[in-house]
Formats: structure tokens, C-alpha cells, sequence
């Protein structure tokens, strides 16, 4: 399909069942629907002649046709069976979805603060209606992206999280994305993180496919951090060859908040991660981190935008790549300062190395100042490993490979440094070391084993 | 001391132009407009051949189709491209034997302007090719040049005098439809210069032109064509004014720089177009396309720039670095003002094996003004151990004019190495406070500290270029430094 009939085929799609959203809706719900239905139809679907989508690879996702079904899909089988992520010295709270549904049944949360709400999407818009409809889409809303008003449009369930002010939540929660089944299927998904006052949450979202068809996943994560919050964010993208993802990360951030976001593309067909961090309060802080493991003729596109609105915020962000084989990468960071923002720090680094004279590497860090009292830099490398570092290693009895490897481990190990929790840095760690030896990143307790069948 | 400084800012950032007089001259207009007919009297007007008037129209063809680029970070205010006069020249006899015959109000014109327009200043020893509105009125030198072979002349003589040459060369880096503003200066262009350094001739002088807009209502689109052949070197020069007057004028000019094997050319521009006054009332749309090919092995393009005119720039001096070897550089500062926008960088392309380019930009805004430097660097798969190193920097004077970056890096092959960097500040207290502890007041240590970040770039010009340049931000610095 090209991007023409894709374009007319979502908006055929979504009058065919907007009737039936309506009745299962709450009104506000159906009216952010309708508001980013508009929007996408007046927008149409950036490709690659749109400045912000040129690397995408959209038209290789869209060549494909996918099925979309409000139905619900749940899996035949428990999946608490067989999914184990153990994480190892690291407990969590998993919680499990289904080709973007919240998992019918998933284990109920124990021990965890009271207050504290976790459930699907679809109870949270009638159940917590206040709450929900306080934050949902606030942030999706201002954005101008057509596949972010796609998800708006379709998503239908995801996690919801509140943690009430002044709550530290005692255990990760672990979010457990498993798109399964056949056909070539087109999910969107969506979560809703709210991070009340003083209160501190840790989430890692795992994305796993257990199927070898061609999936094309919309996902949006919308994060509203209070006053003097703090999240710690972590992404683990583990999908196969095949699989299509266009990944949203919206973070909004109070007086004197914080985040440390961690996005870690280890392995996937084509992926995109849009992040979005609005720095809305006085003294907020976004730590954002990437680290992107790309090889065959895989696609990576990494698209961040840091908006500092209130004086005295601080970011920082730093994505390093390693590009293998034929794969192509990319990277555009813009960090924005508006007016009135004085003494911002902002500071963005992009390095990456190419292996082969095949890979591509494409960067665009962007800066965008509107006030004069600031310290804003950018830097950006594309470059191969140290010569004089391999000699180093070889002259000291370490092989040639396993020099290359120790060096790339070396460098994308900066990042990981940066992580908090001990257990995960550890178990990431040993996912990354097994991708770069050419393994397969299987989590090792899980009997799904994601990546055997290729 | 806050207070102060803001003061002395606000003197910096109020001087006036002062190149902003109007010179009484008779003027021999076109009609406004722009269609085929006009194309086809300024063609028979310049006697010229065949084939530029083909060349022309074709890019007039070209250019209906087109539309206007919207992707700069400027606001351009519909243009309507009916309303303008695309030819305007000085009522002149057919051409001037000797000094003397030049209109003495023209002449008054560029002695006011400080140019050397009479070889009597050989002191100077810059050899000028003086553009007033849409012709060339003297080019001086000629015959010092001529004895090593070297071509220096209008561009309407060059077609003239070595069509060869102008029909090899010319739309061969900018082809007639390679962007908007090309071609609807490739359809419309009326004169320029044109420079030809034959095979290992190192060009005794700095070579010069200075463009003037004078005539009210009307474009500029000049044509600057350089090739400079195998073992050649040039350093030539750039320089240009206008009146102050209160409608916007558009200047598109296209550059075009050949270097064939071992040639090096040094391309320096101090753009000085009326900016417009403090309310954003008039100045100049300076919309330049610029692009140089190293062609040759071991070929040399360097670029400086010190970009102070214009109220809307939109200028990517770049290079296509295709021989094995070779190596371009881009100096830039620019400085924006009251409401000027600029949207200039550079881009390298490199094709070729071993090439390596530079790229040091500075910006510098004040006002209201919008400075973004906007550049690709872009490595070819076969451009093996290829190298580039950029360097983007911003300084911002106050609180409501803005600095963007926005550089594009693709590199396509392993053995490259790329690498950006920028920064975005201010002048910090910091460093006036421990200026004014060593006895220096406030107002020299802002020139000072400009004028260090400027230093960079300005070192890179031709020492006559310098000392204007110098001048040049003293006048906008004008208050704050010595």
C-alpha cells in the first residue's frame, strides 16, 4: 500500500467504528477521538518527504496491509505461565498486556502502598474518571504528530498508574507488552503515568512478540510528573526482524520534578521513538538516555524534543548507537528554550559508530533559543572505534574480536552507569553484551523465547 | 551594574548604517514585471548569444513550477515578484575607455563607499569589479591581470569575450533549476563578474567586487562565476551596500566556484545590505544560493563570511568536495539586529576519497532579531577516511532575540570520522566582572569579549577585508567598543 490509500484506509477504518467507540466511551474520551481524528485528517500521514519522518522508514512500514480489530484478542493460553521475566534480584510488580490490552489475567498486585492504582486503561476512564480525565492526552493533544493522533484515535486500552502525593512506590513495576497471534496486525496502545507530589515511581516496559508476522505497533506513553516527583523510565525494545514500531514517550514535568528515562532499542525491525519532554515547571530536570544496538537492515529513528518553558530547568541527554551490517540510524534532537526561560541548562550528545561501510548514520541535533541567560550545547559524532584502544587491548593477549567487543561494551556502558537500580543495570547489561556477541537477548527464566524462531 | 550593561547593549544594538545615502543618478528602467518577453529584451539588450537566452528561459519555465521554499526558521513576507523592476542600469555611454568618462556621481558614489574604483590607488593593490544596480560600471586591473592570463571582467563581457569559457562553466555547480531563488536568477541574472585563472597562475592581487543597489523598486541578480584551473590560487572578495529606503528589496545572486586539480580559492564575503531601520521598516531580502565543486584532486574552496546586512538572509555558502584530497573550510560570522533574520550555514558534501572540511560558525543576536545556522554535512559511501569538524556558536544580547542551531549530519561509509559541536550563551557576568576588576569598564570588556569570539572567523580574512570587517562590528558595536 502506499501512503495515500494507508492514509484513506485509517480514515475509512475509523468511521467504521466510531459508532461502536461511542457507545462503549466515556464522552471525553470519544471527543479526544474526534478532536485528533480532525487533526489527522487535515494533517494526513508524514512519509518521508515530512522534514520530521525523512528517515523513518514509513513507506517500507506502510507497504505492508495490517488488520485492525476492535475485538479483543486475548490469548488462549495463561500468560502468566509462561512469562517469567526475572530480572534477577530484581522483583517487580509485572504486569502484562495482551496486543495492547490489559491482560484479563493478570496477577494481582501485592504488597504494594495503598492509594496507589494500577489497572487497565479501559476501567480507569470510568472508574477514576477525575483523575483520568485530568491528565489523558493533555500532553498528546499540543503535539502536531499524525501517528500520535493515530493512537489517540484507536487506542482503546493500556496500563494506567497513579501514585498519590507523597508515595514512593517500594518495587518496580514491570509493564510486559506481548503482541501474539496471527496476521499482520496493527496495535496501538497507549499508558498513562500520573507521578503525584513527592512521590517516586520506578517502570520498565519490556516489549516482546511472540509471532513471526509483520506487526506495526503505535504506542504512546503519556507521563505527568508533580511537584518534586520522580520517575525512573526504562524502555527495553526486544522485537524481531519483522516488527514496525513507532514508540511516543510524552513527559510533562512540575516544580522541582524529575525523570531519568532510559530507551533502550536492543533488537527490531524498524523502530522510531518519538520523545516529547516538556519541562513546564521552575527547576525540573529530564535526564534522558538512548542507547540503540542496530544491525542487518534494520532501522533505527530516534526524534526528541526538549521543550524548557520555566526558568531554572535543567536537561541533559545523551544516545549513543552502534550500527552493524546494513542498518541505518538516525537522530534528531531539538532542545527548545522559550522566552522567559532563563538560566536553563540544556545539554544533548549524540555519538555513534559505524561498523561497516555499509551502515548509515544520519544526525540533526537542533537548537532552538528564545532567551539570552542560558547554557545550551550540543555535540554530535559518527565515527568507528579507537584504533589505538584495539591495539592497546591486543598487545595485552585479548583477541581482536573480543576487543571489539569489550570497546563497544565500553561504550555504550556510559549509559548504563547512569541507571539506579542495581539488579536491572546488571541484567541490561548482560542483554546488551549477548546482542553484541550476534546472540539472541533471550531473557533467559522466560520460556517464550522471542527470538528462536526467526 | 545590570542596569549599566543593559544600556551598553542597548547602544550596541541601536547604531545606525551608514552606508544608507541614495545616489542621484539617471537610471534606464525596465518596466515592472516579470514574464518572457521581459527575459527575452534583457537578453537582446546584452547583445546576448543563443544559447543564454535558451538558458534563461529555461529557467524562467523552471521557475513558474517552483514554489517558494518555506522550510527556513524565517518569516518572509509574501513576495510579489510582478511588482519588481529586474533590470535597472545607469544611463551610460557604451563603455568606458578611461576613468574619467564614469559618471562623476557614480564615481562620488563608490568614493563614498570607500571603494577604489581609480587605479590611481594602487596602493590598494585590489583589483575591483564595481556593480552598481544590475551592470558592472569599471573593472580595474584589467590589463596588469591580462598579462598573466588572467580573466577578470563583467560577466555580460565575458560572454562577450570567452563564451567558451562562460558556456562550459556556467549552471555547472548551480544548474538553472537547482532551488527557487537560482532559478529565478538564472532566468533573470544582468551582470556579475567573472574570474578565470589559467593553469598554474597564482593571481598576484586580491580580486574584488563590490555590489551596490541603488535604483529604488527594483532586484539585483547578480552572477558570479570563479574557475580557477590546475595549480591555480585566488583570494577574492565580496563586498556590498545599499541605501536606506523604506520597501523591502530583493537581492538573489548566485555564485559559482570551479577549483580543477591543485586549485585553491579563497571566497571572502562582508555583506553589509541595508538591514532595515529598528522597526523592521525596509532592507534588503538576501536570498543567495553560493556552491563551489573542488574538482580536481587536491583541491582548495574556503569560505569566510562575516554576515552583518540584510533583513532577511537565507545563505548556504557550500562545497562539493568531489577530487580525492581536497578540502574546503566555512568561516562564518553573522550578526542580526533590530529585526533582522538570518538563516545562513554551509553544507559539504563530500564525494571524494580523504577529504576533510572545517566549518566554524558564530553567531551573534541582539534585538529582536532571529539568527539560525542551519548546515549539512553530508559523508558519501565512497568517501573513505573523510573527515569534518564543526564548530557552531551562539552568543545572545538580550532577552528577546533568538539563536538556533539546526545541523544535518549523514555520514554513509565507516572509516569517516564527523563530529559537531555548539553552544549557546551569553556574555557571562562572570567574565565582565573579572574584565571590570582589571580596571576595564564595562563597555570595552563587551567589545573585547566579541570581539575575541569573533576573532576566530576575522583572522581568516584578507587584510583589507579585516580591517573593514573590524569596522564593521565596531559600528554595530558602536558604545561598547573602543
Amino acid at each position: 500500500m502506499d501512503i495515500e490509500t494507508s492514509y484513506k484506509k485509517y480514515i475509512r477504518l475509523f468511521e467504521e467504528i466510531s459508532s461502536k467507540l461511542k457507545n462503549e466511551d466515556s464522552e471525553f474520551v470519544f471527543n479526544t477521538r474526534m478532536a485528533a481524528f480532525k487533526k489527522f485528517k487535515d494533517a494526513g500521514l508524514p512519509d518521508h518527504n515530512h522534514e520530521n519522518y525523512k528517515y523513518a522508514g514509513i513507506a517500507e512500514i506502510l507497504s505492508e496491509d495490517y488488520e485492525f480489530s476492535l475485538e479483543s484478542r486475548q490469548a488462549l493460553v495463561d500468560l502468566n505461565q509462561f512469562f517469567e521475566c526475572e530480572v534477577k534480584d530484581l522483583d517487580t510488580h509485572v504486569i502484562l498486556l495482551s496486543n495492547g490490552e490489559y491482560y484479563q489475567n493478570n496477577k494481582p498486585i501485592e504488597g504494594i502502598n495503598e492509594n496507589v492504582i494500577i489497572c487497565s486503561l479501559k476501567e480507569a476512564k470510568f472508574k477514576h474518571k477525575e483523575i483520568f480525565e485530568k491528565y489523558y492526552n493533555k500532553t498528546v493533544s499540543e503535539s502536531n504528530d499524525s501517528y500520535a493522533a493515530l493512537n489517540a484515535m484507536f487506542a482503546n486500552d493500556g496500563l494506567f498508574i497513579y501514585i498519590p502525593d507523597n508515595t514512593k512506590v517500594n518495587k518496580t513495576i514491570q509493564l510486559v507488552n506481548l503482541t501474539h497471534g496471527f496476521g499482520n496486525k496493527n496495535v496501538f496502545k497507549r499508558n498513562l503515568v500520573v507521578v503525584g507530589k513527592n512521590a517516586e515511581l520506578s517502570l520498565i516496559i519490556c516489549d516482546h512478540t511472540l509471532n513471526n508476522s509483520k506487526n506495526f505497533t503505535i504506542d504512546i506513553t503519556e507521563s505527568y510528573i508533580e511537584e518534586n516527583g520522580y520517575l525512573q523510565y526504562h524502555t527495553l525494545q526486544n522485537e524481531p526482524n519483522k516488527s514496525s514500531v513507532i514508540n511516543n514517550l510524552f513527559i510533562q514535568l512540575e516544580r522541582y520534578a524529575r525523570i531519568n528515562s532510559f530507551v533502550l532499542s536492543l533488537h527490531g525491525g524498524i523502530i522510531r521513538n518519538n520523545l516529547y519532554a516538556k519541562l513546564s515547571g521552575e527547576n525540573s530536570e529530564a535526564n534522558l538516555y538512548g542507547v540503540n544496538l542496530t544491525d542487518r537492515k534494520q532501522r533505527i529513528d530516534n526524534f526528541t524534543i526538549i521543550d524548557h518553558i520555566s526558568p531554572n530547568s535543567t536537561s541533559n541527554e545523551l544516545y549513543k548507537g552502534i550500527l552493524d551490517e546494513e542498518a541505518k540510524g538516525s537522530f534528531a534532537g531539538r532542545i527548545i528554550v522559550r522566552p522567559g526561560a532563563q538560566k536553563t541548562n540544556a545539554y544533548q550528545t549524540n555519538k555513534n559508530i559505524c561498523l561497516t561501510p555499509e551502515a548509515k548514520m544520519r544526525t540533526k541535533p537542533q537548537l532552538e533559543i528564545y532567551a539570552d541567560d542560558v547554557k545550551c550545547s550540543h555535540g554530535a559524532t559518527v565515527g568507528q572505534l579507537d584504533e589505538d584502544a584495539l591495539f592497546y587491548l591486543r598487545q595485552r593477549g585479548i583477541d581482536y574480536k573480543e576487543a571489539r567487543l569489550l570497546l563497544m561494551f565500553a561504550f555504550v556502558n556510559d549509559i548504563l552507569l547512569k541507571m539506579e537500580i542495581e539488579p536491572l543495570r546488571n541484567r541490561v547489561a548482560s542483554l546488551i553484551n549477548a546482542r553484541l556477541r550476534g546472540e539472541f537477548s533471550d531473557c533467559s527464566h522466560c520460556l517464550l523465547n522471542c527470538h528462536t524462531r526467526e | 551594574m545590570e542596569k549599566e550593561q543593559d544600556k551598553i547593549l542597548q547602544d550596541f544594538t541601536s547604531s545606525e548604517y551608514k552606508f544608507g545615502f541614495i545616489s542621484d543618478i539617471e537610471y534606464e528602467h525596465f518596466p515592472k514585471g516579470l514574464n518572457e518577453d521581459i527575459i527575452r529584451l534583457l537578453s537582446e539588450k546584452k547583445n546576448e548569444p543563443e544559447w543564454l537566452l535558451e538558458f534563461r528561459l529555461k529557467a524562467f519555465e523552471r521557475w513558474k513550477n517552483m514554489k517558494m521554499p518555506k522550510w527556513a526558521h524565517l518569516e518572509i513576507p509574501e513576495i510579489n515578484y510582478q511588482d519588481l523592476i529586474y533590470y535597472a542600469a545607469p544611463k551610460q555611454k557604451a563603455k568606458y575607455a578611461s576613468l574619467d568618462e564614469i559618471d562623476p556621481e557614480i564615481k562620488a558614489t563608490f568614493d563614498k563607499l570607500g571603494i577604489p574604483i581609480g587605479e590611481q590607488k594602487r596602493l590598494s593593490g585590489v583589483a575591483m569589479d564595481a556593480v552598481l544596480d544590475s551592470v558592472s560600471v569599471k573593472t580595474t586591473f584589467q590589463e596588469t591581470l591580462a598579462e598573466k592570463g588572467i580573466i577578470f571582467c563583467s560577466f555580460s563581457e565575458a560572454v562577450k569575450e570567452h563564451p567558451d569559457l562562460v558556456k562550459k562553466y556556467l549552471g555547472s555547480v548551480v544548474p538553472y533549476g537547482d532551488n527557487y531563488f537560482a532559478a529565478l536568477n538564472s532566468a533573470v541574472f544582468s551582470d556579475g563578474s567573472f574570474c578565470y585563472i589559467p593553469k598554474g597562475v597564482r593571481c598576484p592581487m586580491e580580486l574584488s567586487t563590490y555590489f551596490r543597489i541603488n535604483a529604488a523598486n527594483s532586484g539585483q541578480f547578480e552572477r558570479t562565476l570563479i574557475v580557477a584551473d590546475e595549480d591555480s590560487y585566488v583570494s577574492y572578495m565580496e563586498g556590498c551596500t545599499a541605501p536606506m529606503r523604506d520597501e523591502k528589496q530583493l537581492h538573489a545572486a548566485v555564485v559559482e566556484i570551479v577549483a580543477l586539480k591543485n586549485a585553491e580559492v579563497k571566497y571572502s564575503t562582508v555583506q553589509n545590505w541595508y538591514p532595515g531601520d529598528k522597526e523592521g521598516k525596509g532592507g534588503i531580502y538576501n536570498f543567495v544560493t553560493k556552491r563551489g565543486i573542488c574538482k580536481g584532486d587536491n583541491s582548495k574552496i574556503s569560505w569566510t563570511q562575516v554576515e552583518t546586512g540584510s533583513a532577511i538572509t537565507w545563505k548556504y555558502p557550500s562545497t562539493i568536495l568531489k577530487g580525492d584530497n581536497s578540502v574546503s573550510e566555512f568561516y562564518s560570522v553573522a550578526v542580526t539586529n533590530h529585526f533582522q533574520q538570518a538563516d545562513t550555514g554551509t553544507k559539504m558534501i563530500h564525494l571524494g576519497k580523504n577529504t576533510s572540511s572545517t566549518i566554524v560558525s558564530k553567531g551573534i543576536s541582539a534585538g529582536r532579531s532571529n539568527n539560525s545556522y542551519r548546515g549539512l554535512v553530508k559523508i558519501a559511501k565512497n568517501a573513505v577516511n573523510s573527515r569534518n569538524f564543526s564548530q557552531c556558536d551562539s552568543l545572545l544580547l538580550g532577552d528577546k532575540c533568538g539563536a538556533h542551531t539546526f545541523p544535518y549530519i549523514e555520514v554513509e561509509n565507516e572509516s569517516s570520522i564527523v563530529e559537531h559541536e555548539a553552544t549557546t550563551s551569553k556574555i557571562s557576568e562572570d567574565q565582565i566582572f573579572y574584565c571590570n576588576q582589571r580596571g576595564i569598564s564595562t563597555e570595552d570588556a563587551v567589545g573585547l569579549i566579541v570581539n575575541g569570539y569573533a576573532r576566530e572567523v576575522l583572522n581568516k580574512l584578507p587584510m583589507e577585508f579585516a580591517v573593514e570587517a573590524q569596522k564593521l562590528l565596531q559600528i554595530s558595536l558602536e558604545g561598547s567598543v573602543g
